[in-house]
Parts: structure tokens; C-alpha cells; sequence
């Protein structure tokens, strides 16, 4: 065994572990266990960089690879490995686990604390899992089983109206989950084998008639979990009622499966079927940045309008998938990437928003500079990185997109991109208004507790926002440390569109 | 020097936004040793001559590398000693101006960004490097506009900085991507050289030149995206000062000098940016004839001034020289003169004219130092402004008037030229001459002239305002395009100019002598509502554009959440009752998996349809 297989054992052995241990430990230490091993993971994920095999050829050339045989009868092997397309999402994962670990242990008082972190590990399992995957049934299998571990964060910690939320979130993700399953089934029989790699070089044997279905099923169940207009009505359900945590991970990383999956799984293997639909795909990411903008312009939640931002945000990152061009994939990437940690922290601003005041309606907020100037800072912030100012980590998911889209150059392509420029100018409106009506202006008359005692930013909401802080700015200044990783996938990726 | 340039004030950012808020004296070190090393800088780079160069690679994008690059051209280091003197001027006059200010420290940081900013704007090689500059001064608009907690308007005014500039912007990205996808390149001297390998279309030229025409025109304050810059006054007036003088405003007149071949390569482009300059010179300068709010005054006269440089930028021929003259002479008396302004509503405790007068006795330093200032405006010699007014209208009389343009712009620079003195000598009568008009209590009346450290700014800037014509002649062979035929005040329109200045000067002396406490404004009559109201456009804007955009929101919000999600559920309840009557083991399993089953099919219809589409 390698020093990389070991790491990739680590990365699902070790969550996997904690989930376990951790409902067994004494509860006063359960904290402190959690983040040491969520630390761990996060050095693991780091050194997954180190000493990895670049001297592949093929379409997916893993830097790390697992081989072992799984379920012979349908010749599904279990193949883990990770390269440069999922290696960023695996670190945005463990770095976002650790900052929810650090605030369950640290900040946030949750009833039951030791069951919802073994949700989080269980979560982190299944995540990892998707993003290792390199054969398609693997990959369906921890795709499904992410959804036990967030139906239960939402119906056991959630808010008042969380069954319903939580029904609503399962069934809806499960419902297209059916399709992925039809889509992956396709393939395999279609091209006989469920190995990604594999089926990433016969893509161009599976006969384009066949190849045009199966991209039509894993779209739209992709679709489903990115979410794209119009299949994203469960999510500003979900992220409202969820708690902090759930939101983050949910906002965070599991909308990133969706994207993941649509360029691993759809794009990769049916290629032809991507080429097809690209122009509608680009048509539904721009309707989506602009509706959730309207929307998010007449919201009066503040988590609702966090999730519905969502939304715009990945219509982005569908957009530069949409283009199949290098620009706009690799902006897809760093887009998912960027976004991860932005709503992250946002979703973490708004938790310690609603804690301290108990409502997150924005009507009865304001004055947050003056009562807590620290936290406004963070969450004006986490808000100008959201809305893609040049020079944080949002804006290169959404210019790039943007450019990827323009060098088609035909008119279809140019009005996509025109209008996700406006689209753009309207997530700063909502953002700024976002900001007037909780931080700038004077506290209403009846605002909610916006006496001068609220407590500013506490010492474990600092660990948990300043990683994220600088991740932000960091990938603002130099999204190489993204971009240099994607790039050799992105370029095979859209090569095989090509061919 | 480039690099020292940059990371000298985003370093005092960084440091001041991590200082905790009662840190003020270290926030104060801080701040002003950053304008200070840009100031020196940026003085070095210009008389050194060095024109370094720097590239980073950042990122690959396909076959596009992305290289953030700055490039330190004399055009540059001489808008960088700018930047830097009036960042200084800020930063030392701020201590005192802010001293019962509670959010002092991270104001000296957003200062500090806003000059890291400019200057990547300033010493930018590649168009995405511009954009970063370009968008986080927007942003630190944004959060000084809206500073001062104390006053209700401050947030709105913020909001409505950023976002006005941000439509503009929508137009910059665009013309910027149109530009990249071209050139296959963000660097300036790629997109350059296109230009002239004839890479691009005459289609993709206009359009990136109009496109980034509308960013600065939001930048720059011109019609019809000025409406944010008098609002703006809601900020603190060192803010003012050098939003006006050296960031924000300054940065779109200089993206046009820098990138003109771009505007250059399309008459369309000209035309639009002549028409857009002359009217924000008319608009700008009509409206400071009547506003009461003396920093009103200052900000539409910025918009005049600017427009002044816009108008002959939209101009074919050599105006590049000129207009980068100006630009410095402005962004001098200007933030002289917000910063005098400051030293004034502090005495007066209002920003209101009518409520001042007779301060030259109580205040003879700023007294002093704002006549140079508002001399040097109004185009009075030896003052810089003279100088540099006189080389832009001789530049736009001499070979570049004929055509519609020309004629469009000498008419807006010469009905503007009286218009400017008439309300320089407004202000200055109506702030230090006739009655005192102070209603305040007595204990809370500033004493006269201002506390040391806010003195010596102002007079360094009078200083440097009467020095600027001859600082710039001297130092003529030391910029690339400034000769004496470029910049030199040409006899024959200088004399009309003096002329008509004079006239302006005595016309508001008479009109105010009759009754030294009635604004001499009257004389306008029934003119005078239009105009203070700058004709009515922020109306015009509020009801075609903001309240529609309210109104559509709330629509599309509906939509989603009673349509599309409406659809959902109502699949969901009666696939609920579907399953009830299916659920013979009642233990609401089958329910769950009706749902999820009839959920999947409603998907999958919709993906057999696409495909049916398809194939």
C-alpha cells in the first residue's frame, strides 16, 4: 500500500471511525475529540497534494488510486482515488467540517450535541465518499447516503417547521436520485463496465442517440441537487429551517455534488449528450441568477435569502459548465470552491446573528455595526465576497463564467452573457440591501433586542470565520492554488467533449 | 517602486482592519505612514524614471493565462504623487477632523484600502488587475460614503454610491470580456497591439468602447450616472476630498487617458463621450450655481470639471497631455477645497450657506487658503487651475473643434466658464463676507481656524495650487506627450477666458451687493427649482428604474414561491392522498415512496420529453 492509498483509507475510514466514537466518548470530550480528528482529516486532505502520480494519460488520471473488487456480478469494482477535479472539493469539505465542529464545541449550545456530530462525521463519510468515487455505482451509493445524515440534521436540530422541511428535502433529492440511478444503469449497460475511467475513454463508443438519454437523466437529477431553477424549491425550505451547521454543510458542500456530479458523471461519460443540451443548461444557470436576484431583492428572512443566493450562485457554476469550454469549466470549479466558503461563513454570520438576537426577520433588525461592529465586519464581508468583488474568491466563478460563455461567441451565448452580468449587478443590490437594512442603519424602534449589550464576535466564532477568511481572499488574489490543480482534468474533460 | 506602491497602503489596510477600535493613535501611525510611503514613492518613480514592470501569473484559464501585471509609466507616477499627497493630506488632517468619532480606526483603514485601490488602478497593465482596483473603490465608496452613524441619509447615500457605479460596471466587465476574448489576453499591451494588428472587428471596438465607457461614466460621475456623487456628501468631508480629487472620479478620466486607443478606434465611442461630457459640464455647473449645501457646491463643480475632461476626451487629436493637466490641477484645489470646507462646517456646525457668512475674521488661515482654492476653480491666474483650463480649451479650439463634437463640447466649455466663476464667487462671498448668519450658542462655536494638524494640509495644498503651473511646466520634459505645444494657455482663448471669468465674478458681486444676506441665487427665479433639483434625473431614475426593478422583485418572488414551489407541493399532497389510499399496511411508508415515485416519474417525463426534443 502507498503512502497516497493510506491517505485515501484515512480520509473515509477516519470520519466513518468518529461517527462511531463518538456517540461512546463522555460528552465533555466529545468536543475537543471531534476537532482533533476533524483537524487530522484536514491535514490529510492537504497531503493528498503530496507525491501524487501526474504521469497518466487518460481522461481521469487519479493522483491516488484504490482498486478492489466490490460486486462481481455487475462487474462494480470499488475504485477510489482523487485528482486535481476533486481533490479542491475534498479540502472544502474537511476545512468546512472542522469550522462546524469548532462551532458545536465552541460556540453554539445544541441539545444532544455527541448525535448530531456523528451526523456530521456520517455526513463527511458520504461526501468524501462521492468526491473519491471513480465508478459509477460507488458513486450512486454515497450520493444516497448523504441524504440519511441531513434528514436527520435537519429533523432533529432544526427549526420550528423542521419535519416538514426535512420531508420535503429527502423526498425531493430522493425523487431525483431515482433518475441518477437510471442514468447510471444506462451506462453500465450500455457500455458494459461502471468504471469511470474506463467509461471516460469509450465514451465515444456509447452511440449518441443513447448518449443524449443518459445525459438527460443525470442532468436533471444533478439538477435537482445543485440546485437549478426551476427544481430548487426544497432548498430556501431546507436552509431556513436547518440548523447552522446543517446549513453550511448543505449550502457548503452537498450542493457541490450536484455540480461535481454533472461534470464527472454527465460531461465525462456523455459527452455528446452534454454538447446538446449546453445551450439549455446555459439558459436555465442565467434564468436562475436572475430569479434568485429578484427573489432575494424582496426577501425579508435572513437565511432565506442566504439560501435563495444559493441558488444565483449556482446558476453561475452551471453556466461555466454549460460553456464546455476550459475557461468557463475551470470557472465552474473555482466557483464551487468559492462558493463552499462563502456561504459557509455567510450561513455562520447569520447563525450568530439569530443567536444573539433570536430572529432573522430583517424587518426588526439593524444597527449591527454599532451593537456588535466585529461581527458586521464578518458579515459585511462574507456578504462583498458573495456578491463576487474582484479580488475575493467569488468573482473569478462569476467573470469566467461569464467569459467562457462570451467566447462562443454566437448571439445565443453573448445574450447568456449579458444577462448573467446584470444578474450579477442585482446580487450586489440585494447584498447591499441585505447589509443597510441589518448593519448600517439605525436600529428600528421595535428591533429585537439591539440593546448595546450584545456580545461582539466570541473568541470560537473567530477559529471558525478567520480559515474561512482568508481562504477567501487567498483564492481572491491567487486562484491558482484552485485552478492549477483542475486544470489538467478540465482540459481532458473538454477534449473529450471535443472529440 | 510599483510593488512598494501598492503594498505600502494594502499593508496599513490590512494592519489598521485588524486594530482593535480603540487603538486610535497606532491607527493614525499606521494610516499616514502609508499615504506617506506612497507619496515618497511614487516621487522617486517619477524623477527616476524607471518604468518597472511586474507580472504574477495567477491562474490558467484554457489557453488563457491570467497574469496580474502593473506597469509604472510616467503617466502613472505622476497620478501616483497625487494620489499620495492627497492621501497624506487626508490621513493628517482625519486625526483631528474625526477625534469624537468612535469608528475612527477602521475609517483609517478603508482609506487606506481606497489608495491600495487607486493605485492598482493607476499602475494596472492588465484589464483584470484594473477591474480588482477598480471594483474594491467602489466597495470603499461605499463604506465611507456611509461612515457616520449619526446620520440616517448616510446608508442610503452608500448604497446608492455603489450601486449606481456598479450598473456602469456591468458595462466595464462586459467591455473588458469583449476586449479578452478578442486579444486572447487581459494585458494592456496585448490589447493594444491588437488594436492596431486590426485583430478586432470595428463592431467589437465600438461596443468595448462604449462598454467601458459606462463604467466610467459611473466612476466619474457622468450623465446619466452622476446622481450618486452630490448624495455622496453624506460621507465625512476628508472622504470627500479624496473621493474627488484623487480615487474614485479621478480613476475614470484616467482609464479614458490610459486606454484611449480603445475609444480612439471608434467615432461612435467619441461622439457618445463627448455628448455624455458636455452635458454633465452644463448639469454640474447650473446645478453648483444654486445648491445651498456648500459641499454640494464643491461636488456638482466636480462633476463640471470632470465633465470638462470627459468632453475633450471624446475629442480626436492630441488632448491627452491637456486633459492629464487638469486632472492634477483639479484633484489639488479640489481637495483643498473640501478640506477648507471641512475646516468651515466645522466652525459653522452646518453645511448650510445660509447660515454662515462673515467667517474671514473667525478663520483667516482657511480664509486664505480656500480663496486660492476657489480662485484656482474658477480658472484665475497665477493659480494652477488657470493653467491647466486654459490648455484643455485651448486643446479643444485649436484643430480638434470642427465636426458635430466640437461644436457640442467648445459650447459647453465656454457657457461653463462664466457659470464656474459666478458660483466660486458665490460660495466665497456667502461663506467669509456680509453678516454672520451663525444661530449657534456660543459655547459650542468652533474658535476660528482649525487645530494645527488640519492647518498644515491646507496650507500645503494652497501651497502646491499655486505652484502647479509652474511645478508642471518645469517638469514638462519629464512626461511622456506634455510639450509646450500640449500644454501651454493659447493667447487668443485665454483672454475670452479671463474675460468671461471676470464677468462671472462681478455678475454675482452684483447680485448679492443689494442685500448681503439673500442668496444671490434669487436671480434665477423660476429656474432656480429644476436646477437645484439637477434636473430632476435621480427622479427620473427612481421611477423608471429602482421603483419597477421593487415592484418586478416582489412579482418574481411570488412567482417562485407560489408557482414553481406551488407545483411542488401540490404534487407532494396529492401524491400524500394518492398514497393513503394505496397505504393497506398504514404505516405511511408506502405514502413516502408514493411520493418519491411519483415525484421521480413527474422528472422523469420531463427528461423523456427533453430527450424526445433531442433526438
Amino acid at each position: 500500500m502507498t503512502a497516497g492509498q493510506t491517505l485515501l483509507v484515512f480520509l473515509l475510514g477516519g470520519p466513518a471511525t468518529c461517527a462511531l466514537l463518538i456517540l461512546v466518548v463522555p460528552a465533555r470530550v466529545a468536543g475537543r475529540l471531534s476537532i482533533a480528528a476533524a483537524s487530522a482529516m484536514f491535514v490529510v486532505s492537504i497531503a493528498l497534494t503530496a507525491d501524487r502520480n501526474t504521469a497518466g494519460s487518460g481522461t481521469i488520471d487519479p493522483w491516488h488510486e484504490i482498486n478492489l473488487p466490490w460486486i462481481a456480478s455487475l462487474e462494480s469494482r470499488l475504485h477510489l482515488g482523487v485528482d486535481g477535479l476533486s481533490w479542491p472539493l475534498i479540502v472544502l469539505t474537511s476545512l468546512l467540517v472542522l469550522c462546524c465542529t469548532i462551532w458545536l464545541a465552541s460556540v453554539e449550545r445544541v441539545h444532544n450535541v455527541r448525535a448530531l456530530l456523528a451526523l456530521i462525521f456520517a455526513l463527511q463519510f458520504g461526501m468524501v465518499g462521492v468526491f473519491l468515487a471513480l465508478d459509477t455505482i460507488v458513486f450512486f451509493v454515497f450520493f444516497e447516503l448523504t441524504l440519511v445524515p441531513m434528514y436527520g440534521v435537519i429533523a432533529g436540530w432544526g427549526g420550528a417547521k423542521r419535519a416538514a422541511a426535512a420531508r420535503k428535502f429527502v423526498l425531493y433529492t430522493l425523487a431525483g436520485s431515482v433518475l441518477l440511478l437510471t442514468g447510471v444503469m444506462w451506462l453500465l449497460v450500455e457500455a458494459g463496465t461502471s468504471d469511470m475511467p474506463l467509461l471516460a475513454e469509450r465514451a465515444g463508443d456509447v452511440a449518441r442517440s443513447a448518449q443524449l438519454g443518459i445525459f438527460a437523466f443525470l442532468a436533471v437529477a444533478f439538477a435537482v441537487k445543485s440546485p437549478l431553477w426551476p427544481l430548487h424549491s426544497w432548498l430556501p425550505d431546507a436552509h431556513t429551517e436547518a440548523p447552522t451547521v446543517g446549513s453550511v454543510l448543505l449550502a457548503g458542500v452537498l450542493l457541490k455534488l450536484g455540480t461535481y456530479g454533472l461534470v464527472r458523471v454527465g460531461v465525462t461519460l456523455a459527452p455528446q449528450g452534454a454538447k446538446h443540451f449546453a445551450p439549455v443548461l446555459a439558459a436555465l444557470g442565467v434564468v436562475a441568477i436572475v430569479v434568485a436576484a429578484f427573489v432575494c431583492l424582496a426577501s425579508d428572512e435572513l437565511k432565506r435569502l442566504i439560501a435563495y443566493s444559493s441558488v444565483g450562485h449556482m446558476g453561475f457554476v452551471l453556466l461555466g459548465i454549460a460553456t464546455l469550454n476550459e475557461a468557463g469549466m475551470q470557472a465552474a470549479q473555482v466557483g464551487n470552491v468559492s462558493h463552499g466558503l462563502i456561504t459557509g461563513l455567510l450561513f455562520f454570520c447569520v447563525g450568530a446573528v439569530k443567536s444573539r438576537l433570536g430572529s432573522g426577520q430583517l424587518a426588526s433588525l439593524g444597527g449591527l455595526r454599532m451593537s456588535a461592529p466585529r461581527l458586521a465586519a464578518v458579515l459585511g464581508f462574507a456578504a462583498i465576497a458573495s456578491f463576487g468583488l474582484p479580488g475575493l474568491a467569488g468573482f473569478w466563478g462569476e467573470a469566467f463564467a461569464i467569459y467562457g460563455a462570451a467566447q462562443h461567441g454566437t448571439v445565443w451565448w453573448w445574450a447568456a452573457a449579458i444577462v448573467a452580468a446584470i444578474g450579477a449587478a442585482l446580487v450586489v443590490a440585494y447584498f447591499l440591501r441585505m447589509l443597510r437594512l441589518v448593519v448600517t442603519r439605525q436600529p428600528t424602534a421595535g428591533a429585537v433586542g439591539m440593546a448595546d449589550v450584545i456580545t461582539d464576535l466570541r473568541w470560537g466564532e473567530v477559529l471558525v470565520v478567520a480559515p474561512l477568511m482568508t481562504a477567501i481572499l487567498l483564492i481572491g488574489l491567487w486562484p491558482g492554488v484552485v485552478l492549477d490543480a483542475t486544470a489538467g482534468p478540465v482540459k481532458q474533460i473538454v477534449e473529450g467533449v471535443a472529440r | 517602486m510599483s510593488a512598494a506602491l501598492v503594498a505600502g497602503p494594502a499593508l496599513a489596510a490590512l494592519i489598521g482592519f485588524l486594530l482593535p477600535y480603540r487603538a486610535r493613535r497606532m491607527a493614525a501611525i499606521v494610516g499616514c505612514a502609508g499615504g506617506m510611503v506612497v507619496f515618497v514613492a511614487a516621487v522617486i518613480a517619477f524623477f527616476a524614471q524607471s518604468a518597472d514592470r511586474i507580472s504574477q501569473t495567477v491562474a490558467t484559464f484554457g489557453s488563457l493565462t491570467l497574469r496580474l501585471q502593473l506597469h509604472l509609466t510616467t503617466t502613472a507616477s505622476i497620478v501616483a504623487i497625487l494620489v499620495g499627497a492627497v492621501a497624506l493630506a487626508v490621513q493628517v488632517y482625519s486625526v483631528k477632523y474625526l477625534a469624537n468619532d468612535s469608528r475612527y480606526v477602521p475609517y483609517v483603514a478603508q482609506v487606506s484600502l481606497f489608495v491600495t485601490a487607486m493605485l492598482a488602478v493607476v499602475c494596472a497593465d492588465d484589464l483584470i488587475t484594473l477591474l480588482i482596483g477598480w471594483e474594491v473603490m467602489g466597495l470603499c465608496s461605499y463604506l465611507l460614503i456611509g461612515h457616520d452613524t449619526s446620520l440616517p441619509e448616510a446608508p442610503r447615500a452608500a448604497v446608492k454610491a455603489f450601486l449606481v457605479t456598479r450598473v456602469g460596471d456591468i458595462g466595464f466587465l462586459l467591455g473588458i470580456i469583449v476586449l479578452g476574448v478578442g486579444a486572447g489576453s487581459f494585458a494592456i499591451p496585448d490589447v493594444l497591439k491588437a488594436i492596431t494588428d486590426g485583430t478586432y472587428t470595428s463592431t467589437e471596438l465600438t461596443a468595448a468602447g462604449l462598454l467601458l465607457f459606462a463604467g466610467v461614466a459611473g466612476k466619474s460621475a457622468q450623465f446619466p450616472l452622476h446622481t450618486w456623487l452630490p448624495d455622496a456628501m453624506a460621507g465625512p468631508t476628508p472622504i470627500s476630498a479624496l473621493i474627488h480629487a484623487a480615487t474614485m472620479v479621478a480613476a475614470g478620466v484616467y482609464v479614458l487617458i490610459t486606454l484611449r486607443p480603445i475609444f480612439v478606434a471608434s467615432s461612435t465611442t467619441l461622439l457618445v463621450i463627448a455628448a455624455a461630457g458636455a452635458i454633465t459640464v452644463l448639469i454640474g455647473a447650473l446645478a453648483a450655481c444654486v445648491v445651498d449645501d456648500i459641499k454640494r457646491v464643491l461636488a456638482y463643480s466636480t462633476m463640471s470639471h470632470l465633465g470638462y475632461l470627459v468632453a475633450i476626451l471624446g475629442l480626436p487629436g492630441i488632448v491627452r497631455p491637456a486633459a492629464l493637466f487638469h486632472l492634477l490641477s483639479h484633484g489639488v484645489f479640489k481637495a483643498l477645497l473640501f478640506l477648507s470646507a471641512g475646516a468651515v462646517i466645522h466652525a459653522a456646525g452646518t453645511n448650510s450657506m445660509a447660515a454662515m457668512g462673515g467667517l474671514r475674521r473667525a478663520m483667516p488661515v482657511t480664509f486664505i487658503c480656500m480663496t486660492a482654492g476657489l480662485a484656482s476653480a474658477a480658472g484665475l491666474p497665477p493659480f494652477g487651475g488657470f493653467w491647466s483650463k486654459e490648455s484643455v480649451i485651448g486643446a479643444a479650439m485649436h484643430g480638434f473643434g470642427d465636426g458635430t463634437a466640437g461644436v457640442v463640447v467648445a459650447v459647453s466649455l465656454w457657457v461653463s466658464v462664466p457659470l464656474t466663476a459666478w458660483y466660486c464667487t458665490r460660495l466665497f462671498l456667502r461663506v467669509f463676507f456680509g453678516p454672520s448668519q451663525t444661530h449657534r450658542p456660543a459655547k459650542q462655536q468652533h474658535q476660528g481656524d482649525p487645530a494645527m494638524s488640519m492647518r498644515v494640509p491646507l496650507i500645503a495644498l494652497a501651497a502646491a495650487t499655486c505652484l502647479v503651473g509652474v511645478l508642471a511646466f518645469t517638469s514638462r520634459s519629464l512626461v511622456e506627450g506634455w510639450s509646450a505645444d500640449t500644454i501651454r494657455p493659447h493667447a487668443d482663448t485665454t483672454v475670452l477666458v479671463v474675460l468671461l471669468t471676470i464677468l462671472g465674478c462681478l455678475t454675482t458681486w452684483w447680485a448679492w451687493r443689494s442685500d448681503r444676506t439673500l442668496d444671490p441665487a434669487r436671480i434665477f427665479g423660476i429656474l432656480r427649482p429644476p436646477l437645484q433639483a439637477g434636473f430632476y434625473v435621480d427622479a427620473i431614475q427612481d421611477a423608471v428604474i429602482v421603483r419597477p426593478a421593487h415592484r418586478l422583485s416582489r412579482l418574481v418572488r411570488r412567482a417562485d414561491e407560489q408557482g414553481v414551489d406551488g407545483v411542488v407541493e401540490g404534487a407532494g399532497n396529492s401524491s400524500w392522498r394518492l398514497g393513503g389510499v394505496l397505504d393497506l399496511a398504514h404505516t405511511g411508508l408506502a405514502r413516502y415512496a408514493a411520493i418519491v415515485v411519483s415525484g421521480g416519474l413527474c422528472l422523469g417525463l420531463v427528461t423523456l420529453a427533453m430527450w424526445e426534443l433531442a433526438t
